[in-house]
């Protein structure tokens, strides 16, 4: 296995979800059968030890992309390859179980993602059993003392349940569950989205010296652009179930491309730009039941024209970063050159 | 003090208890400020300072065990924080109008949203069915919803939850309250939709002369949005002044921890600067200053004496730093 391969392959990823009405109504109201696009054809790669971070708004389907990666739901279509093996072909539970330990997901919720009955010892020690990790007790204990110090706890707080401690605290409890099996790839879905924010700092920080330490390499799911341009590499924006840019980070907010990368920067209070008047921008995300024809964002945006009320545009190499537009593609748009960094 | 006109609210020494099983928790603890007409108070802090209960204790919606234990509150010179339930309730609506975080549980999913404001508007202001339908439909059109006439005679479920704040906002200003206490606002919302919120929230309390006390963990919106900003801590003001002096020039170690903790876009730093800790909870609040064991500037005086607010640079700061010879932060 060469190092030059990404460590994650994701090509034409979707997945449907089935919200038809019950059966007994379609037969009696004629009601067709509907099928929700979550994620609708994403495709990009993360190489070994880099943060792509996935940004967009609520159900735009990043954290199914998340799930789906983790293996919480089966694509309906589209392959993921992780380190060269098709994780779709894989067909011995034990294979899948050894790839399985490479890779470990962060919830949101630091609340509900530990079982509150169980203590902080029993939590971070149960991938080590399931994965036989490492066996005896005094060599788990030793081992999830270890795991609490990576994350700045104390081994004593492996007596103790998950009430007794803060949210940004359970959430390093979670990392240190989440470290237990050695994971080479970490996938975070909105890690510090229920956490303010000096607590959200020392969380941030902890991740990157834990990438740095253990040579970790991230997929990271957020709704904040601040957060996501302070931990990423690059930066794959979605919108309607698709990906409509991916570049470098600095690339990307020192230019976006898309219109609506555009809008989503200029949308975010900024309090060392307080006083700039913000470019509210019309409209609301559509139904995603019924999503505009051609390109999804059109009906919200000011360079449309007939082309992208019809024909949807695909992911496209322009200047230093990737864009599904049309209007950049034709240069309707002015491209700005990337500044160097 | 005496030429200046005298604020719309004022809060003096409002003290806050809870009663729990083992003793009395201090919600909140001597925390006094004012709010001119028209002007937008941001209240910040991280979760559990305090500042959501600042925010019910005024309109009067605090929930048993919790109760006012100590202090005063003034809307217009008229003292209100130990009015009978049913005098609050109608100063709550006609003179203060609130507005919630998530815009599903301040609605009645049962019945539309034009009886809804209708019902409101009729409460407070002496207008007849017909006369109080029209009120409701130009309340909706003021806050941007389309096709009003229409949208007024749908159910909460049909809106998207960006249209479901504006109808919460319009909600509020039924009876064109003197004052409107946002908690959160914006914070079950989208960025984009953020954006369109705030905008017309700022551009209503301009039209209507409205003051907001706005209440949010975000920054950002209050940097966009507030004339001048209050930093609460564990249940005490721990600094208050004008917004672009408390986030250019903080005057409190914590303001400048909690300001520096925030990631900018643009800015390239290898590690964000990060206040050690946690806040204490209600029941281990150290002795002094409630920050003194995470400050770093901590001297002897914070961990024995307690520090009111006192002048700081351009704003007013809770820190011994700035008391008389102490050399300023």
């Amino acid at each position: 296995m060469s190092d030059t391969q990404a460590l994650l392959d994701v090509r034409d990823l979707a997945r449907d979800f089935d919200v038809s009405k019950p059966w007994l109504n379609r037969v009696l109201e004629g009601a067709p059968r509907q099928l929700l696009k979550a994620v609708d054809g994403v495709s990009f790669t993360i190489e070994r030890g880099e943060t792509l971070s996935l940004v967009g708004e609520s159900g735009c389907g990043k954290s199914t992309v998340a799930r789906l990666i983790c293996g919480l739901y089966p694509p309906s279509r589209g392959s993921i390859v992780f380190d060269g093996r098709d994780m779709s072909r894989i067909a011995r539970r034990s294979d899948m179980l050894t790839l399985r330990r490479r890779f470990q997901m962060i919830f949101q919720d630091p609340y509900a993602s530990l079982n509150p009955r169980w203590r902080v010892g029993r939590i971070i020690a149960e991938p080590l059993r399931q994965h036989g990790i490492v066996t005896g007790e005094a060599a788990i204990r030793r081992r999830v003392g270890e795991l609490l110090e990576d994350v700045r706890l104390s081994p004593q707080d492996a007596e103790k349940f998950p009430h007794e401690f803060s949210g940004g605290q359970r959430q390093r409890i979670s990392i240190a569950r989440a470290l237990s099996s050695n994971p080479e790839f970490l996938v975070c879905d909105e890690p510090t989205s229920a956490l303010d924010v000096s607590v959200q700092a020392q969380i941030l920080n902890l991740m990157k010296d834990l990438q740095r330490d253990h040579g970790l390499t991230y997929l990271f799911i957020s709704h904040n652009l601040a957060v996501v341009s302070h931990i990423s590499t690059r930066v794959g924006v979605m919108y309607l179930g698709r990906i409509v840019e991916i570049a470098p980070t600095k690339t990307l907010f020192d230019r976006p491309l898309h219109p609506y990368t555009q809008m989503l920067a200029s949308a975010i209070p900024d309090i060392t730009m307080s006083g700039k008047s913000r470019t509210p921008v019309a409209g609301e995300v559509p139904n995603p039941l019924d999503p505009p024809t051609g390109c999804a964002f059109h009906p919200r945006c000011p360079h449309a024209n007939d082309r992208c009320r019809s024909e949807r545009p695909e992911l496209r190499d322009v200047a230093g970063a990737q864009a599904a537009c049309h209007a950049v593609e034709e240069r309707r748009l002015p491209i700005r050159a990337a500044a160097p960094g | 003090m005496s030429a200046a006109p005298r604020p719309l609210l004022e809060v003096r020494h409002l003290r806050v208890e809870f009663n729990a099983r083992r003793g009395t928790l201090v919600a909140i603890d001597d925390v006094s400020f004012d709010i001119a007409p028209g002007e937008v108070l941001g209240v910040v802090g991280e979760s559990g300072a305090g500042k959501s209960i600042t925010g019910t204790a005024i309109i009067g919606l605090l929930e048993p065990p919790g109760r006012i234990a100590g202090g005063e509150v003034f809307l217009d010179g008229r003292r209100i924080d130990n009015l009978p339930a049913e005098e609050m309730r109608r100063i709550r609506g006609r003179q203060i109008g609130a507005i919630f975080q998530d815009p599903l549980t301040s609605l009645n999913p049962l019945y539309t949203v034009g009886r809804q404001i209708i019902e409101t508007i009729q409460t407070h202001l002496p207008m007849n069915a017909a006369q109080a339908r029209g009120r409701a439909i130009e309340l909706l059109k003021e806050v941007g919803i389309p096709a009003a006439e229409r949208r007024i005679d749908h159910y909460p479920h049909q809106f998207s939850g960006g249209m479901r704040q504006r109808v919460v906002i319009a909600l509020a200003l039924c009876a064109n309250p003197r004052l409107i206490i946002a908690d959160e606002p914006t914070t079950a919302l989208d960025v984009s939709i953020q954006a369109q919120i705030i905008t017309l929230l700022k551009k209503l309390c301009r039209e209507h002369g409205t003051a907001v006390m706005l209440v949010t963990h975000d920054m950002g919106v209050i940097a966009e949005t507030a004339d001048r900003v209050a930093v609460m801590y564990a249940g005490r003001l721990a600094e208050i002044g004008p917004v672009q002096e408390v986030i250019h020039h903080p005057q409190h170690p914590y303001t400048a921890g909690l300001m520096g903790s925030i990631p900018a876009i643009g800015q390239e730093v290898e590690r964000l600067p990060q206040i050690e800790g946690a806040m204490p909870r209600l029941n281990a609040i150290p002795a002094g200053c409630a920050y003194n064991p995470r400050c770093p500037k901590v001297f002897d005086r914070c961990r024995s004496d307690r520090p009111d607010l006192m002048a700081a640079g351009a704003t007013r700061a809770a820190c011994w730093l700035h008391a008389e010879g102490a050399g300023g932060v």
